[in-house]
């Protein structure tokens, strides 16, 4: 290879990881700036605080604030125990590298599986046959079966962390393997339950396809149990609605301007959360 | 002595229920991936059996309500495989190039903030995509190009493009850091410019990971409902750059609402077939990483 040819491929290169590298941090920062600039001007105190009305000429989003906040804790109170559960066998009790194998590779085909298909086997199992009808709840428990890899899979890793020799010193002062899971293992896990919180939330904001036939569309203000089995759209699909349907853009920028906001966070404390956890691991 | 045995079986018992409850929290990821099987083959086999498999797979009309209704999907799943062929031709190279240059080249800060804002762009919603991309490109691409209506499949290329970035990249990074320091060293004591190492040693030790990476991009396109149902004009078009088309995905989530009967059943089975691509992708990134994990 002649010299000249090699300046050229290296150039050449550079130059396309340079453009790259700019395109991709260029376009966030456009999105972001976009979003903000439309949004942020009409996010007001009555937007946040009232509901819409149509005999005031009033539009508010405090119903899918709300109903939001309702349907990531109902989901969170009902995954945790499934995921950490799920994680503990592996880890604790799974002995059968088959079935281990297996359990996994389900995990990879739950995460895999699109959103709107969860909406669709959600609204058929737990809307029609559970006799739920459109409400939060179906909502959640669809969100519960997405994200159950995630918490699985975060606590798994948390387990794998904690030193083997802390089970045995608990199995050598005669504690029993559910003693000892529960004393000594649990306590260890409760970072990688955090992280695997924080990504949940996450998800679950941003979730709008798996939401749509399961918690339906209404914009009620409903109190947290009366909303569990009343239909109610979270921010995200109210999003949808506003800017689809009924070409409210103002108010759809809005709540894009606050889902930005709020995903920022959620990625800064993910981060947060992941360095703090390491720093203190490390010591 | 008596009560110390009781206590001793009592707890025997205890461990052995808890062992039950764990066994079945851990196989509930496996009961999930079952029960959804079943619900969509169960619920999507009826219609396929009434309109027959050849004339829904391959029929090029889909008009549910019409007087003679006819129930063809050809135009959603071509629609669903152009969409995400586009994504990945227009993706791919930004998300690999930058991979290569964040895993190799990048100075520390660079590297932390362009990854922070990657990070970034996965956490926006799919509803967020689709505002913008209505509000700027869908006029852009109507401006630029003198169409009626700019809604079209070009605008949901651009969309899920953007959309499958981060995956790419992130998972493209890891791939690459994890390439053995000893081959990149040894190829520029053989006189390589370090350029040279990372694509020709770097990326080719690296390309199960590569590949894994642009089958989770297609694995996220062709799943994505609401973003290019907001971009792509939802019209059960043949597929063009320039019409206005549905997605398998978007042909469920815009029609489910109101169908009933036959329609509602078809649709069913257009999950299905979204779900037999899904699980075929996932089998191919299942193979592409155990690849990696062999070598």
């Amino acid at each position: 290879m002649t010299s000249k040819k090699r300046t050229a491929f290296r150039w050449t290169v550079r130059l396309l990881m340079w453009t790259a590298t700019a395109l991709t941090a260029a376009l966030v920062v456009a999105l972001v700036v976009y979003v903000m600039a439309k949004g942020v001007p009409h996010i007001t105190w009555e937007l946040l605080s009232t509901e819409t009305s149509y005999l005031y000429d009033r539009k508010g989003i405090l119903p899918n604030i709300l109903n939001t906040i309702y349907i990531i804790l109902a989901a969170l109170v009902l995954v945790i125990p499934l995921g950490v559960g799920a994680a503990v066998y592996l880890t604790e009790y799974a002995k059968n590298k088959r079935l281990v194998a297996a359990i996994e590779y389900a995990a990879e085909i739950l995460s895999g599986i699109p959103s709107i298909i969860y909406g669709l086997v959600g609204m058929l199992v737990f809307s029609e046959f559970l006799g739920l009808g459109s409400s939060l709840l179906a909502g959640a428990l669809t969100l519960v079966i997405m994200n159950l890899p995630t918490i699985m899979r975060s606590t798994q890793e948390s387990l794998k962390t904690v030193p083997q020799s802390y089970r045995e010193g608990a199995f050598g002062l005669g504690a029993g393997k559910w003693r000892t899971i529960r004393t000594v293992v649990l306590p260890g896990c409760v970072d990688g339950v955090i992280t695997g919180c924080i990504l949940s939330v996450g998800r679950i904001l941003g979730e709008s396809a798996a939401l749509l036939f399961t918690a339906g569309t209404a914009n009620n203000l409903n109190g947290l149990f009366e909303a569990m089995t009343a239909p109610g759209s979270t921010l995200t699909v109210a999003l949808y609605y506003y800017a689809k349907e009924e070409g409210e853009f103002e108010v759809a920028f809005a709540i894009a301007a606050i889902l930005m906001v709020l995903s920022l966070l959620i990625n800064l404390a993910a981060t947060w959360v992941t360095r703090h956890f390491q720093r203190r691991k490390a010591l | 002595m008596e009560m110390k045995k009781n206590t001793r079986s009592w707890q025997k018992h205890m461990e052995q229920v808890v062992y039950g409850i764990f066994l079945l929290l851990g196989l509930i990821t496996i009961g999930c991936v079952l029960l959804i099987t079943v619900y969509l083959v169960i619920s999507g086999i009826p219609a396929i059996r009434q309109i027959g498999l050849v004339e829904f797979l391959f029929g090029d009309t889909w008009k549910p309500t019409a007087a003679e209704p006819s129930y063809g999907i050809l135009p959603f799943i071509l629609t669903s495989v152009y969409g995400t062929a586009g994504a990945i031709v227009l993706g791919v190279p930004i998300g690999f190039f930058t991979a290569v240059y964040l895993a190799k080249m990048a100075p520390r800060k660079i590297k932390l903030v362009v990854e922070q804002a990657v990070s970034m762009l996965a956490g926006i919603p799919s509803v967020v995509y689709g505002l913008v991309g209505m509000m700027v490109l869908v006029p852009g691409i109507r401006e630029l190009f003198d169409l009626s209506d700019g809604a079209c499949l070009l605008a949901a290329i651009v969309v899920l493009a953007v959309m499958i970035l981060p995956s790419i990249i992130k998972m493209s990074v890891t791939a690459l850091e994890a390439v053995p320091k000893e081959y990149e060293d040894a190829s520029l004591a053989l006189g390589a410019t370090p350029e040279e190492t990372w694509f020709r040693v770097s990326v080719p030790a690296a390309k199960s990971g590569i590949a894994a990476a642009v089958v989770l991009g297609v694995g996220r396109a062709i799943g994505e409902a609401m973003a290019v149902m907001m971009v792509s004009g939802n019209v059960a078009n043949m597929p063009g750059l320039f019409e206005s088309v549905r997605f398998l995905t978007t042909a469920v989530a815009s029609e489910m609402g109101y169908a009933s009967g036959l329609q509602r059943q078809a649709l069913f089975s257009v999950a299905l077939v979204l779900f037999v691509f899904i699980m075929l992708i996932n089998a191919a990134l299942n193979y592409f990483l155990k690849g990696d994990r062999k070598s």
